[in-house]
């Protein structure tokens, strides 16, 4: 053997595939179907998966290197934040609301997707999106972890957030965003990747994190600033993911193209709901704010899905339908949002308020078709009660959309004076939907979505209620023994900005800092 | 064309890519702000290892890109030496 | 020179996150392993079962036999959450990516006697087959085990193994070309000596329970492959030989392994001690797949060490009965 002559070097492409691809083999001790059980029963069809294109091709000696140096960054950063009392640094105290709602709404999803990814990345047959799927589930841990490490230190200042885990799998608009998630790792897989994958790593995480994070840098919160950008880093490798699984699903076979064409159009709808809280977290509960939820719409999704949908027509594929109704919200989504929360921030884990004469002023500029017209006359209203000792909270319990969770606060297509219903007999019992996009997901899978754990049935069943709450007793307080079995300190996490132990404590402290006390 | 983009971090890293990028597409348009670099381009975006190189004086690995990268819009071929961004319509 | 460093004192309301302070009975400050690992995974309120298994929930502690009072009683010696892994790995990476250039730049690959290099080659190169294989098992063991203190090491795993499977290619191409992969691949697929292994490793990808998949993959195969491979053939009999770059060039595995095993052994301590129960199932498994294990590796370790094979297997063997007993496993 002669070993001088020069071993070939390989390119980028052979070597990966060598370092991947190469590693599998067909099985004959088990058979496929045995080691890969899931992959028929969504009637998704893949002849060749070698035909899997690798987007980025990273070894793992490279994602070390590179995910070391990038976590060595973040904690540093993180670091010195905690030491330095960072959190005082922020516009005001109202802004950390905003990592409230994330940490207990959106940080436990990065975790699931961590486990789903996982499951992806082991039931696919080709080794290529297996890989890529097993390293997505390797970043999607580091993003629940470093989110709760940069939260760690506001929790030890403010309220809110103190038990958030325990929150999430109860509180009822929580199950907003968790019905979401749970909905997409118990699909198949196929399912689950067009769902996380494309459509919202894709379609949609820009618009959860750009914003978000410019949000937060705009408003003096560097650490969460740092992982949100350094989260999003990794959010470059799984949106192309995302897009090369479709691609790959639509061109193993023209029979792939209606059941993708309907996963788009469930998860973009389903997503679309999730970002409502984001939707009223820019345009309300930024105390500066970086742009419109209805200009962060017309940038990322209209104007840059539309890019992306008009790249993927050559395949057959269509602008989801649900955008026409979605552009009809633009203008109304962030106000009826805000508004429900104020209704209720007497059993939510975060303060509302009314925004002040400049922030109504802001909005009118940016909603100029809507926010006078119907949302100004009614916040001006609340504002006059509050001043008057009259701060209203509601304490009757909303109905839920069976499919996405919201309370029925949306209102009809075209007419914002009007609250849309819609209901469905399926087996006995009526079944309630918010939009006709949440009514006909329903309708295709009706035995999956009526197991949906709806918090207002649950609390009305009586199962959210500490162990041993007897509601029969004299003067039982349903919303106390609720807000217990939440783990909700009432009067602390809960109620309006205005006069909480937040604000004062922010006041107090920004003052110890600023001034010689 | 639909446009495609590419978001860095703003750093002492980025500057030297963000000066190749602008001169292998002298048609992108460089949007800063005070954390994040957006680049736009029209239909089709290069990012080449070479140019990188000239500008920092030492080799150049296009996966660093990584370490920096906030987030990109368009399909993505990535061989050792070029990294491009593109849509097909 | 003194220096009076001045920030703001205040005094925090709570030190960390409820549910840790109720896990470590009081409100005082935790590590970043903890608030990584603890509850992270969801326990109550499932809005749906999944369709690919109805049975069970989402998460759900009934997919294994083994029984827990507290999933959270398991607990990573290394203490690894994302940050500290990815950062002693980067370390191993820059170790081993030195080790690659010294034997790539000095030629030390042509040094190597003809036989050192024929017994590499046959038996080194195959084994990233069975990396890989161990990549797809853990990914099962974190998909679908119950409790993030268990799960989480699962994908730890997955992926260094992905990594050892990467790192045995790259020895194959500096040792042999690409067409030593090939090779290498028609003895795992058709010849003899792999057989037994190969059937093992397939075996084990229709294993259904994650903790019985943690025992024949982590515990079993690993316990006895790596000291055997690594330690014994490698770093010894090759070494002897003049094969010591080749130690060079497996030192992450080596490194690793002895890493790892105190991971697998204070699981397997921990779900041994919870009851009798879980003691007499894990013994079962761990013979089982023990005698399994050692059976397959017979032939592949005859290709190093012919007529001293059985002697030395049956040691490696001894060594890890040791290992196992000594974690409160009943052998």
């Amino acid at each position: 053997m002669d070993m001088q002559v020069a071993k070939k070097k390989l390119g980028l492409k052979e070597r990966y595939a060598v370092m991947t691809r190469g590693l599998d083999w067909v099985p004959s001790y088990q058979k496929m179907e045995d080691i890969y059980p899931y992959m028929s029963y969504e009637g998704i069809k893949i002849h060749d998966w070698d035909k899997w294109e690798d987007p980025f091709r990273l070894t793992m000696d490279a994602y070390w290197k590179y995910q070391a140096e990038k976590e060595r960054k973040l904690y540093a950063v993180l670091d010195a934040f905690n030491q330095n009392n960072g959190h005082l640094n922020v516009t005001d105290a109202r802004y950390i609301n905003t990592v409230k709602l994330f940490v207990s709404g959106i940080s436990p999803l990065e975790y699931v997707a961590h486990r789903g990814f996982a499951h992806a990345g082991r039931q696919f047959p080709g080794a290529g999106p297996r890989v890529a799927c097993l390293m997505q589930s390797l970043d999607e841990i580091r993003h629940a972890q470093t989110q709760v490490h940069a939260v760690a230190n506001y929790n030890k200042y403010y309220n809110g957030m103190h038990d958030f885990h325990h929150a999430h799998d109860r509180v009822w608009f929580l199950s907003v965003p968790k019905s979401f998630f749970d909905d997409a790792i118990t699909a198949g897989p196929f399912e689950f990747m067009v769902s996380i994958g494309f459509s919202f790593e894709y379609v949609l995480t820009n618009l959860l994190f750009v914003p978000f994070v410019s949000g937060a840098a705009y408003n003096g919160d560097m650490g969460t600033m740092t992982f949100g950008f350094s989260a999003q880093s990794d959010e470059a490798r799984h949106m192309t993911l995302g897009l090369e699984v479709i691609k790959f699903i639509l061109e193993q076979d023209p029979d792939n193209l209606p059941i993708v064409q309907r996963w788009i159009d469930k998860w973009t709808w389903r997503g679309y709901r999730v970002l409502t809280l984001v939707a009223m977290m820019m345009d309300y509960m930024l105390p500066k704010r970086t742009m419109s939820w209805k200009e962060a719409w017309e940038i990322y999704f209209e104007e840059n899905g539309g890019a992306l949908f008009k790249d993927l027509a050559r395949y057959g594929i269509t602008m989801p339908k649900c955008a026409e109704q979605i552009a009809l919200e633009k203008d109304h989504l962030s106000h009826q949002a805000w508004s429900t929360f104020y209704n209720y921030a007497a059993a939510a884990n975060f303060h509302t308020w009314v925004p002040d004469e400049d922030e109504m002023a802001w909005l009118s500029a940016k909603y100029p078709d809507s926010y006078d017209k119907y949302y100004r006359p009614r916040m001006e209203y609340w504002r006059e009660q509050a001043a008057k000792g009259n701060r209203f909270y509601n304490k009757t319990l909303p109905m839920l959309c069976q499919t996405c969770q919201i309370p029925m606060v949306f209102t009809e297509p075209g007419d914002p004076t009007k609250i849309c219903y819609r209901e469905v007999d399926y087996k006995e019992s009526k079944y309630h939907f918010c939009s006709d996009h949440c009514k006909a997901i329903f309708e295709h899978e009706p035995e999956k979505y009526v197991q949906a754990w709806l918090p207002v049935h649950q609390i009305y069943q009586g199962n959210c209620f500490p162990e041993g709450t007897d509601p029969t007793v004299e003067g039982f307080d349903p919303l106390a023994a609720v807000l217990d079995y939440y783990h909700f300190e009432s009067g602390r996490d809960n109620l309006d900005f205005e006069g909480s132990e937040d604000q004062k404590n922010f006041d107090a402290w920004r003052g110890m800092a600023t001034k010689n006390v | 064309m639909s446009t495609v983009f590419i978001a860095l971090q703003t750093n002492e890293d980025t500057r030297p890519i963000v000066e190749a990028i602008v001169q292998d597409n002298p048609d992108a348009i460089v949007n800063e702000a005070p954390a994040m670099v957006k680049i736009d381009a029209d239909g089709k975006l290069v990012i080449r290892r070479e140019t990188i190189e000239e500008l920092i004086g030492r080799s150049y690995d296009l996966q660093e890109l990584q370490i920096n990268l906030i987030t990109m819009s368009g399909n993505l071929d990535q061989t050792d030496d070029e990294m491009t961004l593109y849509w097909n319509a | 020179m003194h220096i009076d460093l001045r920030t703001v004192t205040i005094k925090p309301l709570r030190h960390t996150f409820d549910n840790i302070a109720r896990r470590l009975g009081a409100d005082k400050p935790a590590t970043r392993y903890q608030e990584g690992t603890l509850d992270m995974q969801q326990t109550a309120n499932f809005h749906y079962r999944p369709t690919w298994d109805p049975d069970h929930q989402i998460y759900d502690a009934s997919r294994t036999a083994i029984k827990m009072a507290d999933w959270y009683a398991f607990k990573d010696p290394r203490q690894f959450y994302y940050g500290a892994y990815t950062m002693a790995r980067a370390k191993q990476q820059d170790t081993a990516e030195a080790n690659f250039d010294f034997v790539e730049n000095r030629n030390l690959a042509d040094t190597l006697p003809a036989d050192v290099r024929a017994t590499v080659l046959e038996l080194l190169v195959p084994l990233r087959h069975v990396a890989w294989g161990s990549n797809m098992n853990n990914a099962s063991i974190c998909a679908y085990s119950y409790g993030t203190a268990f799960s989480q090491p699962g994908i730890y795993q997955a992926m260094d193994q992905l990594g050892i499977a990467q790192y045995l290619t790259r020895v194959g191409l500096l040792l042999g070309g690409v067409e030593s992969l090939e090779v290498a691949k028609t003895s795992w697929m058709e010849g003899d000596a792999w057989q037994g292994l190969r059937r093992y490793v397939e075996d084990c990808m229709v294993i259904k329970d994650p903790v019985e998949l943690f025992v024949a993959q982590n515990v079993a195969l690993d316990g006895l492959l790596y000291p055997l491979v690594y330690e014994t053939i490698v770093d010894d009999v090759l070494s002897a030989k003049g094969g010591t770059p080749v130690a060079m060039l497996t030192q992450f595995m080596t490194d690793w392994f002895t890493e790892t095993k105190r991971w697998t052994d204070a699981t397997m301590k921990t779900a041994a001690a919870e009851s009798d129960e879980n003691k007499a199932i894990l013994a079962k498994w761990v013979i089982q797949w023990r005698d399994r294990a050692a059976a397959a590796l017979l032939p592949v370790a005859r290709i190093a060490l012919n007529e001293r094979t059985d002697a030395l297997v049956a040691e490696v063997v001894q060594q890890f009965d040791a290992r196992l007993i000594k974690s409160g496993v009943p052998l």
